[in-house]
């Protein structure tokens, strides 16, 4: 006796289902909700100072009120911020995974004695709150004359990220498979090459996660990038945003701040863009034995 | 070629966790030594020290008449294959088989032909470029076991290769594997727990326990004539009856019925007794001592029947494998044990007494 597919009544009439239509407007109001900000901001930077300053506001312009003059005021010079920025935020990214990674992978590899005391160190430096450590630090950046200097931004940078990314590493070496270094080891690679032929390409999602997080705490930090560099040619973007005037103190320029902030987040959204597969594979790794 | 000897080998990591006491151990070429015990015996942590991935701390490694203790692993002209087969999961099939070859800067050309003789010979040559995430555990296994042969490596060693396939699948590589290091005439140390790998594969079997050698010998005599009470009960399946009976003389105590002890110096108070299932039989045998008991327990094997019989006035069990279409006729029955298979053991150490 077979079974065969029956069909039954109710599958010619399709009741409306509930559930997937709220789970959509769900995710579009969310979507929404995160993106406003952004889209508005984008939308400010392109329309005209009038229909900006409109009462009611205007939410779909029309083509007469929309204008590039406020990218043009930033001119080809807000390009050096741009540059500023990108200098800081890599240099640093990159000191602190070339630290964090060997320090990461000998707390887990190596048995330390004290193991447990030096992590407890690390976790501690990572809790202090950083604003509390900017005036200490611009003791030290007068003292030894580092201001208007890359260095007095890359070093804080790269020491505020550094806890995150050891202890974040450490988590991820610890769940790779001990079996493939014994193998690299019987296969005949030392110590360096089986770490940078072995080991660091499994490494490189969990690279690429905590590289862009310290990649975006540089390029957005403001407090430190403001007390300690002066001088105008060497802003990263926050402050350059900041010192955005208008022609009288009491005109806001919201549409060449709106640009000059667009153009600021576009480098971030292409980096993140161009590695988010990466990206999800660092925070999924390790979930499914491979 | 060479011949593997391990002297005294003893590990400990902390005071309290030896995993390896005091194990000595020969492979000649062409043998196949299988180092078999239960889940933290040891043998693990002595197929490492063989290897050079730990360090033994006392006792040595030798090979061919050299001492390898200052010898590391990539430089021991060994080749090992990992229970999770520990493929690098960025490069393909065919790097993953010629990198150690690379390392030892093996002319490119030679490279080639070995990589492919090796896989031509394991049926994976149409898998090269693919990479380890591409592949099923039978294909991983493969490539694993070819990145070890073609290193033609003075000894090899396996750390549970067939733990990760499943049965029929293993059965099926078990005979490949005999086949294969059968034609490359070197030592080979195979680790596992699953004693029918063992008996199949081997020419000679290590039992190990709590750190320490039970018995090294071949797999025909480990069955017949296992040296201690753990090595009987540890292989063969189903297990061995292992009975502690009192003794009175030159006579054992089994419920109602009496066995004659073999010619023993002393007379022990008690005893342990042991006997296969498959040497208990059903009725009367003229080489056999007759029990009488109460079948309590039928499991069905499909190609034999094992009975669990409680012997009259004890509470001891014999278990019996009977041919699975023979009948009986009541609850009360007649257990033939053959007098020629009987094992005893002692009480307290353990060891064989007959």
């Amino acid at each position: 006796m077979t079974v065969a597919n029956q069909s039954s009544e109710t599958d010619k009439t399709s009741p409306i289902n509930w559930g997937r239509i709220l789970l959509w407007i769900g995710v579009i109001l969310t979507i929404i909700f995160c993106l406003a900000p952004v889209l508005w901001q984008l939308l400010t930077s392109l329309k005209t100072n009038e229909s900006i300053s409109t009462i009611p506001n205007v939410y779909f312009p029309s083509l007469d009120q929309l204008t590039f003059q406020h990218y043009q005021s930033l001119g080809w010079h807000f390009l050096r911020y741009v540059f500023n920025s990108a200098l800081v935020s890599l240099t640093s990214t990159l000191l602190c995974l070339g630290v964090g990674a060997p320090a990461a992978y000998t707390l887990t590899r190596l048995k330390i004695p004290g193991e447990n005391v030096i992590l407890g160190f690390v976790l501690i430096i990572s809790l202090f709150p950083y604003v509390l450590l900017f005036l200490g630090l611009l003791e030290i950046v007068k003292f030894m004359g580092l201001g208007n200097n890359y260095i007095a931004l890359i070093i804080p940078y790269t020491a505020i990220n550094l806890p995150l990314t050891i202890l974040v590493l450490r988590s991820f070496f610890q769940q790779l498979p001990k079996d493939l270094e014994d193998s690299a080891k019987i296969d005949g690679y030392g110590t360096v090459g089986m770490l940078l032929q072995i080991v660091v390409p499994m490494t490189i999602p969990a690279l690429v996660t905590t590289g862009i997080l310290t990649f975006i705490f540089a390029w957005n930090e403001f407090i430190f990038a403001l007390t300690f560099i002066t001088r105008e040619e060497m802003y990263t973007i926050p402050v350059a945003v900041a010192q955005i005037g208008g022609a009288s103190i009491f005109e806001i320029p919201y549409g060449p701040i709106a640009a000059a902030t667009v153009t600021g987040t576009i480098p971030l959204v292409i980096l993140v863009l161009m590695f988010q597969r990466r990206i999800v594979q660092g925070i999924t790794a390790g979930a499914v034995k491979g | 070629m060479a011949k593997l000897e391990l002297k005294n080998l003893r590990k400990h990591f902390d005071h309290n966790v030896i995993p390896v006491k005091d194990v000595s151990v020969n492979v000649n070429d062409g043998e196949f030594l299988t180092l078999l015990g239960p889940s933290g015996c040891g043998k693990s942590t002595l197929l490492r020290m063989i290897a050079g991935l730990d360090q033994p701390t006392q006792g040595q490694v030798i090979l061919g008449g050299e001492d390898l203790t200052n010898i590391p692993p990539g430089k021991r002209n060994m080749a090992m294959v990992f229970q999770s087969y520990a493929l690098y999961p960025h490069m393909t099939v065919s790097e993953n088989i010629s990198t150690s070859l690379k390392l030892r800067k093996v002319d490119s050309i030679e490279i080639e032909k070995r990589v492919n003789d090796v896989s031509n010979r394991l049926g994976i040559q149409h898998l090269l470029e693919r990479k380890p995430g591409q592949l099923s555990g039978g294909q991983r296994q493969r490539v694993a076991l070819a990145r070890a042969l073609v290193r033609n490596p003075d000894v090899f060693l396996l750390d549970e290769p067939l733990s990760n396939l499943d049965a029929l699948l293993r059965e099926q590589v078990r005979a490949d594997l005999k086949q294969l290091f059968e034609s490359q005439q070197k030592p080979v140390v195979y680790v596992t727990h699953d004693q029918t790998e063992a008996m199949t594969l081997s020419s000679k079997i290590a039992v190990l326990y709590d750190g320490y050698l039970q018995q090294l010998a071949s797999p025909s005599e480990i069955y017949m004539q296992p040296a201690n009470r753990f090595v009987a009960g540890f292989v063969g399946s189903p297990q061995m009856n292992l009975l502690t009976l009192d003794c009175q003389e030159n006579q054992a105590i089994l419920g109602e019925f009496s066995l004659t002890l073999p010619y023993l110096p002393t007379s022990p108070k008690a005893v342990v007794f042991g006997i296969r299932p498959e040497d208990v039989s059903l009725g009367e045998e003229a080489d056999g001592d007759i029990v009488e008991g109460q079948v309590y327990l039928m499991e069905d094997l499909g190609k034999e029947k094992l009975l669990s019989v409680r012997i009259n006035g004890s509470e001891q069990t014999l278990r019996a494998v009977i041919p699975a279409d023979q009948l009986w006729e009541s609850e009360q029955v007649k257990l033939s044990l053959s007098r020629k298979q009987m094992h005893w053991f002692d009480l307290e150490s353990g060891d064989r007494l007959n």
